[in-house]
């Protein structure tokens, strides 16, 4: 199969698009919470306890307090939990162990999936369900000191609190001191029902220097000590008629050999949880804690508290902790939590009638009632009790099956769909790869040999395999995984797809080292391609780039890697466009006859859209050089005022910027200064491609973006004294859509009528298409964008202009060179417009401009848009810059296309091989996640920009 | 002819090295708490200054400097003042581009100032010992089809120049790494990666020679 490059290059990025569908799907397999809260029981039992202290020590592992460090270091809780009067477990905890996400599941009893981050990130409060919340319904005070996240997670919800950040790892006394300073008072009073104390000290020691240091040792003794003070307090307040105090120790998660945490090994997970109330019996002999599971805490202490269980909880009631209460109590709390589960259950599984748990549950609660009915005829006998433990037993069994149920289908990567949609995103890296040469050769075609492919042995055999893989996945597993869910041939289709991808892609790689082995020279014009410097430069910073996603602080400092390069970039054509010039006048002689030729070659064919400013701007040759010059320089400067512009990452965002100066109130005169010339700037970059029409359109256009900014507020209609009620500006923004579609219908009419007359006069019809088009999406960019970062359009407008007058044409750079440096441009565009890797940068107020309400899709449209405008506007440029040359090669356009879609597909997909492997790290949710969206969104944008690359690319066919 | 010419070279990058070295060392006796991460900016002039004088010192005596028609005193002076104007020039162009890259712009001019006066040092100054201010010579040099190098000299100028602003370019990639080290503050892992650039770049220019000796053919004066 024989095609053009640009729609090879489309073909691969609209394949990849599916691909990363897919390992989306699967890295974050939607685990919707359900809303409201639980199953609300009319009576609930009697609290069990009346105080209860939790005292979380962050990165507490197991054997700090039941291993022999424990001994050691912490006497107090060790004796406590040996012969005291206490329960102990090692508390299991789900990957990723990170503290905000442990947080949710010990609150909660849920485990939280990784999109329901991701997607509230806007609204770090915690909405679901939980014990803090239940608490606080109840009427229960709640004090809390330690890690702010709780403070971030349940806003309002502590009648008093002292939250500790945990920036500075490197402090591990200060953060503990600031808890324990308000220990003493709090243990005196009685204003508070539930007091929460967070730990931090334990976890910076660990990331700092590991779970073997000696500084554990006398963090722990303290932590011993604060666990002893707490426990004499609340015993000496104990008296007979009320219920007892409780004391909770737990952990969030525990450490790696390294100190670190966030993974799935077993000293990660294994936290302890130590139960101690004088409500519990005393024990004696050899001590064994059992494993339970860390969202058993949230049931359990609801039950005991009398509060309703948290609706999402997957976790059960720890049977020890109620085993001193009659018998009709245990059988109650147990029906509560069989309750709530079931409908939990119910809610969140369709096949639930056929789960074991569910059944079991069924009939432990005939039995229930059974035995109720027995119980209060009076019948006390042996019978009774015997038989009330069977239904115990039958209650605890069908919780067990009913909690593992709803635990599997929650917060677990659905590894085959990562699989399946990596493998075809890396086979169509390979393919895009291996077809370089071909791709970027005079005649843009590229022979893919699918169609053989399809006929040989190999790929009947790995079809096979393929399909007998998938019956084999799909039938043992017993999860649901959403590549098994969609319908049988379409997965078997997909699968025989990946298999002839990856035929053909040998047969292509044999054919490439076979044509590498011949030593005829037939070949050689790909082998001995000469790099420049800057050709160099452009190689090694795209793969750099790559590379640097593989560190998290490069993808949270992603702008700056930009920016250096393009400030490199720029550098490196200065440098280019010097030794042009200065070489010009020392070999003056052998190099005039060339450049006196280009202008007069311009000046005679009067179709040729010219691009000479020797002949546009009426300059002169001299000048000419002096503006070549200094576009680079210039280039650069705008780079570093728009750098100023916004503040963007994580590091340095919170440093002031010119955006929150102009944005500020009091600056509004400068800012409204600022916004009229930049709308000036862009009128006079933009209307010289355009025709009349277009031209006063665009005109009408600003003027109503200015006056619609100036509706909003943001800006001062300098006749308007009195002050204006401030409106939506619907009419205005819909004034200016009014144009934008009519700029764009000129566009798209030219570009049709191109299409139809023949190929004499209509590619400069479709140059002018294409630049109205260009034109008509300015606009919408310069009405979107907010009104400080109006300068950032019109400075890319004019580094376009410049490049294109003065560098671009001047020097003869190819397609592809063209187009990467479109590509940086763009990237770099896209962060000095306030962008970051981070979704809360993400300006959604854009998708209510000209709308009176939020209507989903145009909402969604205008905001992804907006977001990714410079590297939009960049790809529509190298467009029109490529197709209106007709001094470069017929293929250019494709070249261009076929770029782009190796530029996007690089980075695309090591990052998602990079996420598979990644995926237990500490900062998949806060760092690599959002960019994998990222990446996501800006390969759908690239396969959209490829498509029009493709519509508009009809200067040569290939053919057999 | 031209093992002698490599052998002077090869000296003379061996004294500078070794006041880089000295340079490094000799504060740490002199100046109380010294340390390269703590006093950065005494380390930076102390290597700048022992680099500048080592150069001029050593250009001077082996009188490699193109020679001059006119001997007079004045020409001699107009010539040294020029270099001078040249040296201030580029630290400002430097300091420019520096600020371009994103160094701040008012905050921390003054290291930013001293690791533009380092890479002057590094780059400019030994130009200006070799070719003197003398425009043409520097663009026969560093132009593309230059690296038509007229003498050794000119081979290792141009490969201990790049090896420099290399070094300082790759010295900015760790700053933006969250790793809290004393050698993250801004300027010094730039300024460390040019010195560690320069160095390498003398070492690698005799080798370099040396390597492609076949391949080179410098018009003897």
């Amino acid at each position: 199969m024989r095609l053009k490059a640009s729609v090879f290059a489309l073909f691969c990025l609209i394949i990849e698009l599916l691909g990363i569908a897919l390992y989306l799907r699967g890295f974050f397999p939607p685990a919707e919470p359900l809303a409201g809260s639980g199953p609300n029981s009319t009576q609930l039992p009697p609290p069990l306890f009346k105080r209860v202290v939790i005292m979380l020590i962050d990165a507490l592992r197991e054997d700090f307090v039941f291993g022999p460090n424990g001994k050691r270091f912490m006497p107090f809780t060790r004796q406590i939990v040996e012969e005291g009067s206490s329960h102990g477990f090692i508390a299991k905890a789900r990957a990723p162990t990170v503290t905000m996400p442990r947080i949710k599941a010990l609150t909660t009893g849920s485990i939280p999936g990784f999109i329901d981050v991701v997607m509230n990130l806007n609204s770090p409060a915690l909405l679901e369900d939980n014990l803090i919340r239940q608490a606080k319904d109840a009427g229960k005070r709640i004090v809390f000191y330690g890690d702010d996240t709780w403070v971030r997670l349940f806003p309002r919800h502590f009648t008093e609190h002292d939250g500790t950040t945990s920036f500075f790892v490197s402090d591990y006394t200060e953060v503990d001191n600031n808890v324990t300073r308000h220990l003493d008072s709090t243990l005196k009073r009685a204003d508070w029902d539930v007091l929460i104390l967070h730990y931090l000290g334990l976890d910076h020691i660990g990331h700092i220097s590991g779970p073997h240091s000696a500084l554990i040792g006398p963090k722990l003794l303290e932590m011993d000590d604060i666990i002893k003070k707490i426990h004499t307090s609340l015993t000496a307040r104990e008296s007979e008629d009320a219920p007892p105090d409780l004391l909770v120790l737990c952990s969030d998660h525990g450490m790696s050999e390294t100190g670190s945490h966030g993974g799935s090994s077993e000293p990660e997970v294994s936290t302890p949880l130590v139960l101690i109330s004088l409500a519990f019996p005393r024990k004696g002999g050899a001590f064994q804690p059992s494993t339970v599971e860390q969202v058993d805490l949230a049931p359990t202490l609801a039950l005991a508290l009398a509060l309703p269980i948290p609706r999402n909880s997957v976790g059960r009631l720890l049977p020890a902790v109620v085993e001193q209460a009659p018998l009709r109590e245990q059988l109650r709390l147990l029906h509560l939590n069989g309750h709530q589960l079931s409908s939990l259950l119910r809610d969140s599984n369709p096949t639930y009638q056929r789960q074991d748990g569910y059944e079991l549950f069924r009939v432990a609660e005939k039995a229930h009632g059974n035995w109720m009915k027995l119980y209060l005829e009076g019948n006390t006998s042996e019978v009774l009790g015997n038989l009330g433990r069977k239904v115990l037993k039958q209650y605890l069994e069908a919780l067990q099956s009913m909690s593992l149920a709803l635990s599997k289908q929650l917060g677990r990567y659905d590894m085959y769909s990562m699989i399946v949609g990596m493998g075809l995103i890396l086979e169509v890296l390979a393919l895009l790869l291996l077809a370089m040469p071909e791709a970027l050769g005079g005649a843009a075609c590229v022979d893919v040999p699918l169609a053989p492919a399809c006929l040989s042995l190999p790929f009947c055999l790995l079809g096979l395999l393929a399909c007998s893989t998938h019956v084999l996945m799909c039938t043992s597993a017993e999860a649901n995984c959403y590549f098994c869910s969609l319908p049988w041939p379409l997965a078997f289709s997909a699968l025989l797809f990946v298999a002839a991808l990856l035929c053909s892609l040998a047969a292509m790689a044999g054919k490439r080292f076979r044509l590498a082995g011949d030593p005829r020279p037939k070949v050689s014009s790909s082998l001995d391609w000469t790099l420049s410097e800057l050709d160099i430069l452009l190689l090694t910073g795209t793969v750099g780039q790559t590379l640097s996603l593989g560190a998290s602080s490069f993808i949270e400092e992603e702008h700056q890697t930009w920016y250096f390069l393009l400030n490199t970039l720029c550098l490196a054509v200065f440098q280019d466009v010097c030794r042009k010039y200065f070489k010009e006048r020392r070999v003056l002689g052998e190099e005039r006859e060339e450049s006196s030729l280009l202008p007069s070659t311009t000046d005679g064919d009067p179709l040729r859209p010219s691009f000479s400013p020797a002949t546009e701007l009426g300059v002169s040759l001299g000048a000419e050089k002096w503006l070549a010059l200094t576009t680079p320089l210039l280039t650069l400067v705008c780079c570093r005022l728009l750098r100023s512009l916004n503040q963007t990452g994580v590091q340095w965002a919170h440093l002031p910027d010119l955006g929150h100066w102009l944005n500020n109130g009091e600056h509004k005169v400068f800012l409204s200064v600022l916004a009229v010339f930049s709308l000036l700037l862009i009128f006079l970059l933009v209307q010289r491609h355009c025709s009349l029409v277009s031209t006063i359109a665009l005109a009408l256009g600003l003027l109503g973006i200015y006056s619609y900014r100036a509706a909003v507020g943001s800006v001062l209609f300098p006749w308007q004294h009195t002050s204006r009620s401030i409106s939506k500006g619907t009419g205005e923004a819909r004034f200016v859509y009014v144009f934008v579609l009519g700029i764009l219908f000129t566009g798209v009419k030219d570009l049709l009528c191109s299409q139809v007359t023949a190929a004499g006069g209509g590619g400069h019809l479709r140059s002018r298409g294409l630049w109205e088009v260009y034109s008509g999406m300015v606009l919408l960019v310069a009405l979107l964008l907010r009104p400080h970062n109006l300068p950032t359009l019109a400075c890319c407008l004019l580094v376009q202009t410049l490049m294109v007058q003065f560098v671009w044409e001047r020097l003869r750079y190819d397609a592809a060179q063209i187009t990467i440096m479109h590509y940086w441009f763009g990237q770099a565009f896209f962060y000095f417009q306030g962008n970051s890797n981070n979704i809360a940068t993400v300006d959604i107020s854009v998708g209510f401009v000209g709308l009176e309400s939020y209507v989903e899709v145009p909402a969604v449209i205008l905001t992804a848009f907006c977001t990714y405008a410079g590297p939009v506007l960049w790809a529509c440029h190298l467009m029109c810059y490529l197709s209106s040359e007709r001094d470069r090669a017929a293929g250019a356009l494709s070249h261009g296309c076929y770029c782009l879609a190796v530029l996007r597909s690089v980075p695309a997909a090591l990052y998602v091989a990079l996420t598979t492997a990644l995926r237990y790290h500490l900062f998949i949710w806060s760092v690599f996640s959002p960019k994998l969206l990222y990446e996501a969104t800006h390969v759908l944008i690239a396969a959209a920009a490829c498509l029009i690359f493709t519509a508009v690319d009809h200067d040569h066919a290939c053919s057999l | 002819m031209w093992d002698v010419e490599i052998r002077g070279m090869t000296s003379a990058h061996a004294i500078i090295a070794a006041s880089i070295f000295m340079a490094t060392v000799i504060p740490v006796v002199l100046v109380d708490n010294f340390s390269v991460y703590g006093t950065h900016l005494v380390w930076l002039y102390s290597v700048a200054c022992s680099v500048a004088v080592v150069n001029i010192a050593v250009f001077w005596l082996l009188g490699i400097s193109p020679p001059t028609k006119k001997n007079t005193l004045n020409y001699k002076l107009s010539r040294l003042i020029r270099s001078c104007v040249y040296f201030v020039l580029s630290c400002l162009f430097f300091h420019a581009v520096v600020v371009l890259y994103g160094a701040p712009l008012i905050e921390s001019a003054l290291e930013t100032f001293s690791l533009a006066v380092l890479l002057s040092t590094l780059t400019t100054l030994r130009c200006l010992c070799i070719l003197g201010p003398n425009v043409q010579a520097w663009i026969r040099v560093f132009s593309r089809d230059g690296w038509v190098a007229m003498s050794v000299w000119d081979t290792s100028l141009q490969i201990t120049s790049s090896c420099s602003i290399v070094g300082a370019w790759f010295g900015a990639f760790p700053i933006p790494l969250d790793w809290d080290r004393p050698w993250q503050v801004w300027p010094i892992s730039c300024s460390l990666g040019a010195t560690g650039g320069f160095l390498t770049g003398l070492l690698a220019a005799p080798l370099w020679i040396r390597w492609h000796r076949k391949q080179l053919t410098y018009k003897l004066k």
